[in-house]
Protein backbone atom coordinates (compact mmCIF):
# COMPACT_ATOMS: atom_id res chain seq x y z
CA UNK A 1 0.00 0.00 0.00
CA UNK A 2 0.87 3.57 1.01
CA UNK A 3 4.53 2.32 1.95
CA UNK A 4 5.73 0.86 -1.31
CA UNK A 5 4.89 3.92 -2.92
CA UNK A 6 6.46 6.16 0.03
CA UNK A 7 10.05 4.54 -0.18
CA UNK A 8 10.60 5.34 -3.47
CA UNK A 9 9.88 9.16 -3.17
CA UNK A 10 11.40 9.77 -0.11
CA UNK A 11 14.37 11.97 -0.42
CA UNK A 12 17.81 11.72 0.86
CA UNK A 13 18.71 8.63 3.38
CA UNK A 14 15.64 6.32 3.58
CA UNK A 15 14.91 3.12 5.15
CA UNK A 16 13.54 1.09 1.93
CA UNK A 17 13.29 -1.28 4.67
CA UNK A 18 11.21 -4.37 5.99
CA UNK A 19 10.46 -4.40 9.64
CA UNK A 20 7.56 -6.32 11.46
CA UNK A 21 6.78 -7.21 14.98
CA UNK A 22 4.91 -10.15 15.98
CA UNK A 23 3.21 -11.18 19.07
CA UNK A 24 3.60 -14.52 20.95
CA UNK A 25 2.60 -16.67 24.17
CA UNK A 26 4.31 -14.34 26.75
CA UNK A 27 5.82 -11.90 24.99
CA UNK A 28 6.59 -9.84 21.51
CA UNK A 29 9.08 -9.94 18.91
CA UNK A 30 10.40 -7.14 17.16
CA UNK A 31 12.38 -7.45 13.97
CA UNK A 32 14.24 -5.68 10.91
CA UNK A 33 16.75 -5.85 8.24
CA UNK A 34 19.77 -3.15 8.23
CA UNK A 35 20.19 -1.11 5.12
CA UNK A 36 19.61 2.62 4.15
CA UNK A 37 20.12 3.48 0.99
CA UNK A 38 19.16 6.40 -1.15
CA UNK A 39 17.11 6.29 -3.81
CA UNK A 40 17.77 2.48 -4.08
CA UNK A 41 21.07 3.29 -5.69
CA UNK A 42 23.12 3.31 -3.24
CA UNK A 43 23.51 2.05 0.20
CA UNK A 44 24.65 4.68 2.31
CA UNK A 45 24.61 1.71 5.56
CA UNK A 46 24.96 -2.00 5.73
CA UNK A 47 23.84 -1.78 8.89
CA UNK A 48 22.26 0.40 10.55
CA UNK A 49 19.83 -0.52 13.41
CA UNK A 50 15.95 0.62 13.28
CA UNK A 51 15.12 -0.75 16.07
CA UNK A 52 14.70 1.92 18.75
CA UNK A 53 14.41 1.72 22.41
CA UNK A 54 12.05 3.93 23.54
CA UNK A 55 11.35 2.52 27.06
CA UNK A 56 12.51 -0.50 29.27
CA UNK A 57 10.29 -2.98 28.08
CA UNK A 58 9.08 -0.75 24.57
CA UNK A 59 10.54 -0.98 21.50
CA UNK A 60 9.89 1.25 17.85
CA UNK A 61 10.78 0.36 14.67
CA UNK A 62 11.03 2.98 11.78
CA UNK A 63 10.54 2.96 8.09
CA UNK A 64 10.46 5.84 5.70
CA UNK A 65 12.19 8.59 6.05
CA UNK A 66 15.84 8.46 8.32
CA UNK A 67 15.70 11.88 9.17
CA UNK A 68 12.20 12.19 10.53
CA UNK A 69 12.34 8.76 12.25
CA UNK A 70 15.33 9.80 14.21
CA UNK A 71 13.67 12.86 14.95
CA UNK A 72 10.20 11.67 15.94
CA UNK A 73 11.67 8.60 17.94
CA UNK A 74 13.86 11.29 19.71
CA UNK A 75 10.56 13.63 20.82
CA UNK A 76 8.54 10.45 21.66
CA UNK A 77 11.33 9.10 24.03
CA UNK A 78 11.76 11.86 25.88
CA UNK A 79 7.99 12.22 26.18
CA UNK A 80 7.84 9.24 26.98
CA UNK A 81 10.12 8.94 30.23
CA UNK A 82 8.41 12.15 31.13
CA UNK A 83 5.35 10.94 31.20
CA UNK A 84 6.54 7.74 32.85
CA UNK A 85 8.30 9.45 35.82
CA UNK A 86 4.97 11.45 36.37
CA UNK A 87 3.00 8.67 36.68
CA UNK A 88 5.61 6.88 38.87
CA UNK A 89 5.11 3.43 36.36
CA UNK A 90 6.38 1.73 33.55
CA UNK A 91 4.63 3.35 30.53
CA UNK A 92 1.21 1.37 28.77
CA UNK A 93 2.62 0.31 25.61
CA UNK A 94 -0.52 1.78 24.33
CA UNK A 95 0.94 5.18 25.95
CA UNK A 96 4.17 4.87 23.91
CA UNK A 97 2.20 4.33 19.96
CA UNK A 98 -0.02 6.90 21.33
CA UNK A 99 2.97 9.44 22.11
CA UNK A 100 4.27 8.35 18.24
CA UNK A 101 0.90 8.92 16.59
CA UNK A 102 0.08 12.13 18.15
CA UNK A 103 3.60 13.57 16.81
CA UNK A 104 2.95 11.70 13.21
CA UNK A 105 -0.48 13.13 12.84
CA UNK A 106 0.05 16.85 14.23
CA UNK A 107 2.73 17.00 11.91
CA UNK A 108 1.79 15.06 8.59
CA UNK A 109 2.55 17.49 6.07
CA UNK A 110 6.34 17.70 6.88
CA UNK A 111 6.93 14.18 7.94
CA UNK A 112 7.64 10.98 5.60
CA UNK A 113 7.84 8.31 8.84
CA UNK A 114 6.21 5.31 9.58
CA UNK A 115 6.17 2.84 13.02
CA UNK A 116 5.94 0.03 14.25
CA UNK A 117 5.49 0.14 18.86
CA UNK A 118 5.71 -3.53 20.26
CA UNK A 119 6.25 -4.11 23.88
CA UNK A 120 5.30 -5.53 26.70
CA UNK A 121 3.43 -3.65 29.99
CA UNK A 122 1.55 -5.19 32.93
CA UNK A 123 -1.87 -4.19 31.89
CA UNK A 124 -2.45 -5.88 28.66
CA UNK A 125 1.17 -8.05 28.16
CA UNK A 126 2.32 -8.43 25.10
CA UNK A 127 1.07 -5.97 22.36
CA UNK A 128 2.30 -4.87 18.62
CA UNK A 129 0.67 -1.30 17.14
CA UNK A 130 0.98 0.80 13.85
CA UNK A 131 1.54 4.05 13.18
CA UNK A 132 1.24 4.73 9.72
CA UNK A 133 2.29 7.46 7.44
CA UNK A 134 -0.75 10.09 8.14
CA UNK A 135 -1.32 9.03 11.81
CA UNK A 136 -3.60 6.16 12.01
CA UNK A 137 -2.81 3.91 15.02
CA UNK A 138 -3.71 0.55 14.56
CA UNK A 139 -3.28 -2.76 17.47
CA UNK A 140 -2.84 -5.89 15.62
CA UNK A 141 -1.80 -9.51 16.94
CA UNK A 142 1.23 -8.82 14.06
CA UNK A 143 2.11 -6.62 12.05
CA UNK A 144 4.96 -5.98 8.90
CA UNK A 145 5.68 -2.75 7.17
CA UNK A 146 8.51 -1.14 4.79
CA UNK A 147 8.94 -1.05 0.95
CA UNK A 148 9.72 -4.81 1.78
CA UNK A 149 6.55 -6.57 3.29
CA UNK A 150 4.66 -6.28 0.48
CA UNK A 151 6.74 -9.71 -0.37
CA UNK A 152 5.79 -11.49 2.42
CA UNK A 153 2.06 -10.29 3.07
CA UNK A 154 1.36 -13.92 1.29
CA UNK A 155 3.49 -15.92 3.46
CA UNK A 156 2.92 -13.92 6.60
CA UNK A 157 -1.25 -14.73 6.17
CA UNK A 158 -0.49 -18.07 6.02
CA UNK A 159 2.04 -18.65 8.44
CA UNK A 160 1.11 -16.40 11.44
CA UNK A 161 -0.88 -18.67 13.88
CA UNK A 162 -1.89 -16.90 17.22
CA UNK A 163 -0.15 -18.23 20.63
CA UNK A 164 2.99 -18.99 18.94
CA UNK A 165 5.99 -20.41 21.42
CA UNK A 166 9.04 -18.17 21.14
CA UNK A 167 11.23 -20.52 19.10
CA UNK A 168 7.98 -20.43 16.32
CA UNK A 169 7.76 -16.87 16.74
CA UNK A 170 11.82 -16.65 16.19
CA UNK A 171 11.80 -18.78 13.16
CA UNK A 172 8.44 -16.85 11.71
CA UNK A 173 9.85 -13.46 12.05
CA UNK A 174 13.95 -14.77 10.36
CA UNK A 175 12.24 -16.13 7.22
CA UNK A 176 10.07 -13.40 6.69
CA UNK A 177 12.78 -10.94 6.56
CA UNK A 178 14.96 -12.96 4.85
CA UNK A 179 12.38 -13.74 2.76
CA UNK A 180 11.91 -9.98 2.26
CA UNK A 181 15.46 -9.47 2.05
CA UNK A 182 15.85 -11.79 -0.84
CA UNK A 183 12.86 -9.75 -2.92
CA UNK A 184 13.57 -6.28 -2.27
CA UNK A 185 17.03 -4.82 -3.03
CA UNK A 186 16.02 -1.46 -0.79
CA UNK A 187 16.02 -3.90 2.06
CA UNK A 188 19.49 -6.23 3.38
CA UNK A 189 21.89 -6.56 5.48
CA UNK A 190 21.84 -8.10 8.90
CA UNK A 191 18.46 -9.40 10.63
CA UNK A 192 17.99 -7.34 13.76
CA UNK A 193 15.39 -9.32 16.36
CA UNK A 194 14.39 -8.51 19.70
CA UNK A 195 12.70 -10.46 21.99
CA UNK A 196 10.18 -8.37 24.38
CA UNK A 197 9.07 -10.15 27.37
CA UNK A 198 8.19 -9.49 31.64
CA UNK A 199 11.32 -10.62 32.11
CA UNK A 200 13.43 -8.84 29.99
CA UNK A 201 14.64 -7.41 26.60
CA UNK A 202 17.16 -10.03 23.85
CA UNK A 203 18.80 -8.91 21.07
CA UNK A 204 19.71 -11.49 18.54
CA UNK A 205 21.42 -10.37 15.18
CA UNK A 206 21.50 -12.76 12.14
CA UNK A 207 24.13 -12.03 10.23
CA UNK A 208 23.19 -12.20 5.86
CA UNK A 209 25.04 -15.73 5.13
CA UNK A 210 23.14 -17.32 8.67
CA UNK A 211 19.87 -15.80 6.93
CA UNK A 212 17.78 -19.30 6.27
CA UNK A 213 18.09 -20.11 2.17
CA UNK A 214 15.45 -21.00 -0.13
CA UNK A 215 14.99 -23.06 -3.28
CA UNK A 216 16.95 -21.15 -5.41
CA UNK A 217 19.95 -19.73 -3.67
CA UNK B 1 10.92 3.47 -20.85
CA UNK B 2 8.05 0.28 -20.79
CA UNK B 3 6.30 0.05 -17.44
CA UNK B 4 8.59 -2.21 -15.20
CA UNK B 5 6.32 -2.56 -12.40
CA UNK B 6 3.10 -4.72 -12.53
CA UNK B 7 0.50 -2.94 -10.08
CA UNK B 8 -2.92 -2.11 -10.89
CA UNK B 9 -3.24 0.76 -13.31
CA UNK B 10 -5.23 3.57 -13.78
CA UNK B 11 -4.98 5.39 -17.74
CA UNK B 12 -6.13 8.85 -17.74
CA UNK B 13 -8.77 9.99 -20.55
CA UNK B 14 -7.33 12.56 -22.86
CA UNK B 15 -10.97 14.01 -23.16
CA UNK B 16 -13.29 14.85 -20.87
CA UNK B 17 -16.91 12.66 -21.07
CA UNK B 18 -17.87 13.55 -17.72
CA UNK B 19 -21.32 13.67 -17.90
CA UNK B 20 -21.75 11.68 -20.82
CA UNK B 21 -20.52 8.28 -19.55
CA UNK B 22 -20.18 6.90 -16.10
CA UNK B 23 -16.67 7.13 -14.56
CA UNK B 24 -15.59 3.59 -14.47
CA UNK B 25 -17.00 3.24 -18.28
CA UNK B 26 -14.16 5.90 -19.03
CA UNK B 27 -10.92 3.92 -17.57
CA UNK B 28 -9.00 0.76 -19.14
CA UNK B 29 -9.96 -2.69 -19.04
CA UNK B 30 -7.12 -4.05 -17.14
CA UNK B 31 -6.59 -7.65 -15.56
CA UNK B 32 -5.12 -6.39 -12.62
CA UNK B 33 -4.43 -9.55 -11.45
CA UNK B 34 -2.69 -12.75 -9.72
CA UNK B 35 -1.67 -15.52 -12.50
CA UNK B 36 1.33 -18.65 -11.44
CA UNK B 37 2.53 -21.17 -13.17
CA UNK B 38 4.65 -24.63 -11.99
CA UNK B 39 6.70 -26.85 -13.72
CA UNK B 40 6.38 -30.57 -12.60
CA UNK B 41 7.51 -33.74 -13.69
CA UNK B 42 5.41 -34.48 -16.75
CA UNK B 43 3.45 -31.45 -16.66
CA UNK B 44 2.60 -27.98 -15.79
CA UNK B 45 0.06 -26.28 -13.06
CA UNK B 46 -0.94 -23.02 -14.36
CA UNK B 47 -3.54 -20.46 -12.25
CA UNK B 48 -5.56 -17.17 -12.27
CA UNK B 49 -7.96 -15.31 -10.61
CA UNK B 50 -10.81 -13.99 -12.47
CA UNK B 51 -11.45 -10.35 -12.16
CA UNK B 52 -11.22 -8.06 -14.56
CA UNK B 53 -11.61 -3.87 -13.54
CA UNK B 54 -12.24 -0.74 -15.25
CA UNK B 55 -10.70 1.04 -12.69
CA UNK B 56 -12.93 0.68 -9.17
CA UNK B 57 -15.43 -1.43 -11.20
CA UNK B 58 -15.24 -5.03 -11.80
CA UNK B 59 -16.09 -5.33 -15.89
CA UNK B 60 -15.94 -9.34 -14.84
CA UNK B 61 -15.69 -11.05 -12.42
CA UNK B 62 -15.63 -14.75 -13.55
CA UNK B 63 -12.91 -13.87 -16.22
CA UNK B 64 -10.73 -17.00 -18.28
CA UNK B 65 -7.53 -15.37 -18.22
CA UNK B 66 -5.91 -18.98 -19.05
CA UNK B 67 -6.20 -18.82 -22.64
CA UNK B 68 -4.88 -21.35 -25.06
CA UNK B 69 -2.33 -21.36 -27.52
CA UNK B 70 -2.15 -24.79 -28.84
CA UNK B 71 -3.37 -27.95 -27.60
CA UNK B 72 -0.68 -28.29 -24.57
CA UNK B 73 0.39 -24.76 -24.42
CA UNK B 74 -1.61 -22.00 -22.41
CA UNK B 75 -0.47 -18.14 -21.63
CA UNK B 76 -1.65 -16.73 -18.43
CA UNK B 77 -2.69 -13.12 -19.24
CA UNK B 78 -1.58 -10.16 -17.26
CA UNK B 79 -2.00 -6.17 -17.62
CA UNK B 80 -4.36 -4.21 -20.67
CA UNK B 81 -6.90 -7.23 -21.16
CA UNK B 82 -7.26 -5.51 -24.90
CA UNK B 83 -2.95 -5.98 -25.53
CA UNK B 84 -3.30 -9.17 -23.87
CA UNK B 85 -6.41 -10.69 -26.15
CA UNK B 86 -5.01 -9.22 -29.47
CA UNK B 87 -1.59 -10.80 -28.75
CA UNK B 88 -2.42 -13.75 -27.49
CA UNK B 89 -4.63 -13.92 -30.95
CA UNK B 90 -1.54 -13.08 -32.89
CA UNK B 91 0.80 -15.93 -31.67
CA UNK B 92 -2.51 -18.39 -32.25
CA UNK B 93 -2.26 -17.70 -35.39
CA UNK B 94 1.88 -17.89 -36.13
CA UNK B 95 1.94 -21.24 -34.25
CA UNK B 96 -0.82 -22.77 -35.68
CA UNK B 97 0.38 -21.99 -38.82
CA UNK B 98 3.76 -23.00 -37.66
CA UNK B 99 2.83 -26.32 -36.69
CA UNK B 100 1.06 -27.14 -39.72
CA UNK B 101 4.23 -26.57 -41.55
CA UNK B 102 6.20 -28.71 -39.31
CA UNK B 103 3.70 -31.16 -39.35
CA UNK B 104 4.49 -32.19 -35.66
CA UNK B 105 3.32 -30.31 -32.28
CA UNK B 106 4.89 -27.60 -32.01
CA UNK B 107 7.29 -26.50 -28.71
CA UNK B 108 6.87 -24.39 -25.82
CA UNK B 109 9.76 -22.80 -26.48
CA UNK B 110 8.39 -21.95 -29.67
CA UNK B 111 5.48 -20.17 -28.45
CA UNK B 112 7.18 -18.31 -25.89
CA UNK B 113 9.38 -16.78 -28.17
CA UNK B 114 7.07 -15.69 -30.60
CA UNK B 115 5.57 -13.87 -27.06
CA UNK B 116 8.60 -12.10 -27.10
CA UNK B 117 8.83 -11.15 -30.24
CA UNK B 118 5.74 -9.67 -30.27
CA UNK B 119 5.74 -7.78 -26.75
CA UNK B 120 10.00 -6.57 -27.21
CA UNK B 121 8.80 -5.21 -30.65
CA UNK B 122 5.51 -3.10 -29.42
CA UNK B 123 7.14 -2.73 -26.30
CA UNK B 124 6.35 0.96 -26.44
CA UNK B 125 2.76 0.61 -27.09
CA UNK B 126 1.62 -2.84 -25.31
CA UNK B 127 1.04 -3.30 -21.72
CA UNK B 128 1.09 -7.19 -21.51
CA UNK B 129 2.62 -9.33 -18.78
CA UNK B 130 2.13 -13.15 -20.06
CA UNK B 131 3.27 -16.53 -18.69
CA UNK B 132 3.44 -19.13 -21.40
CA UNK B 133 3.35 -22.92 -20.05
CA UNK B 134 2.77 -26.17 -21.46
CA UNK B 135 4.22 -29.63 -22.24
CA UNK B 136 6.25 -30.97 -25.58
CA UNK B 137 7.76 -34.03 -25.99
CA UNK B 138 11.42 -32.63 -25.72
CA UNK B 139 11.82 -30.65 -22.75
CA UNK B 140 8.38 -32.15 -20.93
CA UNK B 141 6.92 -29.49 -18.67
CA UNK B 142 8.15 -25.99 -19.16
CA UNK B 143 7.34 -22.28 -17.40
CA UNK B 144 8.47 -19.45 -19.50
CA UNK B 145 7.75 -16.05 -18.19
CA UNK B 146 7.38 -12.93 -20.38
CA UNK B 147 7.14 -9.76 -18.49
CA UNK B 148 6.37 -6.09 -19.55
CA UNK B 149 9.13 -5.19 -21.62
CA UNK B 150 9.84 -8.15 -23.67
CA UNK B 151 12.12 -10.47 -21.85
CA UNK B 152 11.97 -13.88 -21.57
CA UNK B 153 13.12 -16.54 -19.40
CA UNK B 154 12.21 -19.54 -18.22
CA UNK B 155 11.28 -20.58 -14.70
CA UNK B 156 10.27 -23.56 -12.36
CA UNK B 157 7.63 -21.46 -10.65
CA UNK B 158 6.51 -18.08 -12.27
CA UNK B 159 4.09 -15.39 -10.65
CA UNK B 160 2.63 -12.63 -12.32
CA UNK B 161 0.27 -9.06 -12.07
CA UNK B 162 -0.52 -6.91 -9.31
CA UNK B 163 -1.33 -9.94 -6.81
CA UNK B 164 1.95 -11.26 -7.55
CA UNK B 165 4.10 -9.03 -5.17
CA UNK B 166 2.50 -10.13 -2.31
CA UNK B 167 3.23 -13.92 -2.71
CA UNK B 168 7.04 -14.21 -3.77
CA UNK B 169 7.54 -14.87 -0.18
CA UNK B 170 5.40 -18.08 0.02
CA UNK B 171 6.76 -18.63 -3.44
CA UNK B 172 9.63 -18.82 -2.31
CA UNK B 173 9.34 -20.82 1.18
CA UNK B 174 7.04 -23.34 0.07
CA UNK B 175 7.75 -24.05 -3.58
CA UNK B 176 10.09 -27.15 -3.94
CA UNK B 177 11.46 -29.00 -6.67
CA UNK B 178 9.62 -32.42 -7.18
CA UNK B 179 6.54 -31.98 -6.30
CA UNK B 180 3.91 -34.22 -7.73
CA UNK B 181 0.61 -32.42 -10.07
CA UNK B 182 -1.51 -32.19 -6.92
CA UNK B 183 0.88 -30.94 -4.49
CA UNK B 184 1.23 -28.34 -7.42
CA UNK B 185 -2.23 -27.48 -7.53
CA UNK B 186 -2.46 -27.79 -4.13
CA UNK B 187 0.14 -24.87 -4.02
CA UNK B 188 -1.15 -23.03 -6.52
CA UNK B 189 -4.64 -22.65 -5.08
CA UNK B 190 -3.05 -21.57 -1.47
CA UNK B 191 -0.79 -18.47 -3.58
CA UNK B 192 -3.82 -17.32 -5.64
CA UNK B 193 -6.00 -17.08 -2.41
CA UNK B 194 -3.34 -15.48 -0.30
CA UNK B 195 -3.03 -13.06 -3.42
CA UNK B 196 -6.21 -12.70 -3.91
CA UNK B 197 -7.23 -11.81 -0.03
CA UNK B 198 -4.46 -9.06 -0.16
CA UNK B 199 -4.94 -7.35 -3.60
CA UNK B 200 -7.33 -5.33 -4.53
CA UNK B 201 -7.54 -5.91 -8.23
CA UNK B 202 -7.38 -9.90 -8.13
CA UNK B 203 -10.78 -11.55 -6.52
CA UNK B 204 -13.51 -14.05 -7.73
CA UNK B 205 -13.23 -17.33 -8.54
CA UNK B 206 -9.40 -19.20 -9.10
CA UNK B 207 -8.85 -21.12 -12.08
CA UNK B 208 -6.77 -23.75 -12.40
CA UNK B 209 -5.32 -26.31 -15.45
CA UNK B 210 -3.08 -29.03 -15.30
CA UNK B 211 -1.49 -30.04 -18.87
CA UNK B 212 0.59 -33.20 -19.42
CA UNK B 213 1.19 -35.55 -22.34
CA UNK B 214 -2.11 -36.72 -21.64
CA UNK B 215 -3.84 -33.48 -21.79
CA UNK B 216 -5.70 -31.12 -19.91
CA UNK B 217 -7.35 -30.80 -16.95
CA UNK B 218 -9.38 -27.78 -15.44
CA UNK B 219 -10.31 -26.90 -12.19
CA UNK B 220 -12.11 -23.66 -10.69
CA UNK B 221 -12.35 -23.24 -6.90
CA UNK B 222 -15.10 -20.99 -5.93
CA UNK B 223 -14.97 -18.14 -3.34
CA UNK B 224 -16.35 -19.60 -0.43
CA UNK B 225 -14.04 -22.82 -1.16
CA UNK B 226 -10.73 -20.87 -1.50
CA UNK B 227 -8.74 -21.69 1.58
CA UNK B 228 -8.81 -19.20 4.17
CA UNK B 229 -6.08 -17.34 5.75
CA UNK B 230 -7.33 -14.50 8.05
CA UNK B 231 -6.24 -14.18 11.72
CA UNK B 232 -9.33 -11.61 13.06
Amino acid sequence: MERHLMDSQIKGVSTGTTILAVTFNGGVIIGSDSRASIGGYYVSSKTINKLIQVHDRIFCCIAGSLADAQAVTKAAKFQISFHSIQMESPPLVKAAASVLKELCYNNKEELQAGFITAGWDRKKGPQVYTVALGGMLLSQPFTIGGSGSTYIYGYADAKYKPDMSKEECLQFATNALALAMGRDNVSGGVAHLVVITEEGVEHIVIPGDKLPKFHDE
Amino acid sequence: MAAVYMSANRSENAFSTVDLVPEWAQEEVSTGTTIMAVEFDGGVVIGADSRTTTGAYIANRVTDKLTPIHDRIFCCRSGSAADTQAVADIVTYQLGFHSIELDEPPLVQTAANLFKQTCYRYREELMAGIIVAGWDKRRGGQVYTVPMGGMIVRQPVSVGGSGSSYIYGFMDSNYKPGMTKEECLHFCTQALALAMERDGSSGGVARLAAITEEGLERRVVLGNQLPKFSNA
